[in-house]
């Protein structure tokens, strides 16, 4: 276990080393002097140096990497250019909506997957199964966005159950901001709890055709208990593979949900990033998101090893 | 499930031919805007409506196809040119560098959550339809890479395989001769599941505005313009979305059923 924890956490770090460079560099290639941006066209050169200076853009490039990376080891991520305040604590107040709106999603996904993959299983080529699986189709096709401004112009516009965006803040208490998160938690959920309840199903499937369920049947266990204590059991490693990888997805999938609904998280801190030209903002962003999908994935491993030891020779 | 490879078939088919047709007629010229025929419902000139510039509605999802299908075509054609090569190299040298320079870089593509490296790449370069390609297209490298890898592992151990080393014929004659045609059918089905993807991403992109920029029509931008007009036209936020959902949907339903039909095994483990 502890052979493979090392080797895993040596590929953990060259992973995380080689995307810092990745995003690095393409950053590195876009054409504008952020300084230069920020003051203007009628500046003194020396304005723009100490400036340039005052942001750490003076320097060859692998000073410049060096002092990214290093400040953001210490939970100093820069400065952004046109807000004037630290990135970090850009990051932290819009992270208290997407993190919580990713949470949420994949609480509901989970909710909704695991009893419908289930159900399909039991009742494997019943109209049951047929129906819930042609649900899981339409799930996947459907923009999630899409169906996000129709659940607006239902719930919000028409039924007014809803306000149809913004976020009030959690200071005003969990309900209204709950309340806020729910419509686009629930466009973010559609398509996961699609693809989970579909892994869930073909998992127990698999693992209902093992003899160690016959033998379970064989010794009297009812089938609903075989299933419960035996067959779930079994299944949910391709389960808990899949809710790993899609946190990253729910992540990065409420970049284009925050927009719809005007939440202030770390997606639409992106869009203004970019199109204020605020470089440090987008790239630690990025960083910080691969940082969580990489260290996710890891967990995931992890877990995986220690609960089943005849993962640790696989690579 | 004969029946999905139909229904999957003839909804591709008829946005292809949709898509094919605009290059020649479309029911009303999307260029000449006609204010005073703006965001008209369905209507018996216009079947699905008008938009808020005058526009008819259905060719402009007829032209908008025409983005969608050669983005999502031209991602999936750069995630196999790349990604099978890749792979079948990695299948052949297995256990070595090579194989573990392939592998752990697709892993650290994975890593990366596609949408934002698409976001990142527009940024820097720019949106467009060319970069929108880009980026996803990258994204398909690894997928093709790992399923060819992985097929083409238990192929190397066939008899078959075995008989042309014995002949004398070299790893890369084998993996071009003996292994690529063998895994062409697997190639096929993702590839369908890998369009329909792309026709997702590309219009979550262009839905914020990072893909194919004005005036080209595009499926995503039509529901970006309609958001603000949804209360009072829901009909133009909604006839994009439909088109989107239905070509996802078909092919979705035709790479299931084109799976079953072309590897029988496959199915059957499916069910």
């Amino acid at each position: 276990m502890l052979r493979y924890a090392g080797r895993r956490i040596f590929s953990l770090v060259v992973s995380l080393w080689v995307a810092s460079v990745v995003i690095f560099l393409a950053l590195e290639v876009v054409p504008g002097d952020p300084a230069a941006y920020m003051l203007g066209l009628n500046v003194q050169e020396d304005t723009l140096n100490a400036l340039r200076e005052e942001l750490g853009l003076n320097g060859g490039p692998v000073q410049r990497y060096l002092s990214w990376t290093g400040g953001m080891l210490q939970g100093d991520f820069g400065t952004s250019y046109t807000y004037r305040t630290p990135v970090s604590e850009m990051i932290a107040d819009r992270l208290w909506v997407s993190l919580p709106l990713a949470l949420y999603a994949l609480a509901l996904s989970t909710l909704i997957a695991f009893p419908a993959g289930i159900w399909a299983a039991r009742r494997r080529g019943s109209a049951v199964d047929l129906a819930i699986m042609g649900g899981t189709q339409l799930g996947v096709a459907i923009p999630n966005f899409w169906f996000a401004m129709l659940m607006v112009l239902v719930f919000a516009i028409n039924l007014r159950w809803f306000n149809a965006g913004g976020f009030p803040g959690w200071d005003g208490g969990m309900g209204p901001a709950i309340k806020a998160l729910t419509l686009p938690a629930i466009a973010l959920a559609l398509p996961q709890a699609s693809i989970l309840a579909r892994v869930m199903r073909s998992a127990l499937l698999d693992t209902l055709g093992e003899d160690y369920i016959r033998t379970a049947r064989a010794k009297g266990l009812s089938r609903g208990q075989a299933l419960r204590r035996h067959a779930l059991r079994n299944a949910l490693v391709p389960v808990l593979t899949i809710i790993g990888l899609q946190f990253s997805f729910l992540l990065a999938g409420a970049i284009i949900i925050e927009n719809v609904f005007y939440l202030p998280g770390l997606g639409r801190l992106v869009f203004q990033a970019i199109s204020a030209r605020d470089l440090i903002v987008v790239e630690s962003v990025v960083m910080l998101l691969v940082f969580a999908v990489i260290m996710v994935n890891f967990a995931v491993d992890m877990a995986y090893a220690w609960v089943d030891p005849r993962l640790r020779g696989r690579r | 499930m004969r029946a999905s490879l139909w229904i999957g078939g003839v909804i591709s088919a008829i946005v292809t031919g949709a898509a094919v047709l605009s290059f020649v007629w479309v029911p009303h010229d999307i260029e000449a805007l006609n204010i005073a025929n703006k965001i008209k419902p369905p209507s018996g000139v216009h079947l699905l409506g008008t938009d808020h510039f005058g526009r008819d509605i259905l060719s402009m999802l007829m032209v908008g196809a025409r983005t969608s299908i050669a983005v999502a075509i031209v991602a999936v054609v750069i995630g196999m040119g790349f990604g099978v090569p890749l792979g079948l190299a990695a299948a052949a040298r297995t256990g070595s560098w090579l194989d573990e320079v392939i592998m752990r870089g697709n892993d650290l593509i994975f890593a990366f959550p596609s949408l934002l490296i698409a976001i990142m790449i527009t940024a820097v370069f720019g949106p467009g339809a060319v970069n929108a390609i880009i980026a996803i297209g990258i994204f398909n490298i690894p997928v093709f890479a790992r399923l060819t890898r992985g097929a083409a592992l238990s192929l190397w151990t066939r008899d078959y395989v075995l008989a042309a080393r014995v002949a004398g014929k070299g790893r890369l004659r084998i993996s071009a001769e003996h292994i690529l045609p063998n895994v062409t059918n697997l190639l096929i089905v993702q590839g369908t599941i890998q369009f329909s993807l792309g026709i997702l991403a590309e219009a979550g992109l262009s839905y914020v505005g990072l893909g194919a920029q004005p005036p080209v029509p595009s499926w995503g931008r039509m529901l970006a313009d309609s958001q603000t007009m949804i209360s009072f036209a829901p009909h133009m936020a909604l006839f994009p979305g439909l088109a989107i959902l239905l070509t996802v949907l078909g092919l979705n339903l035709m790479g299931d059923g084109l799976r079953d039909w072309l590897d029988p095994r496959l199915a059957r483990d499916a069910r």
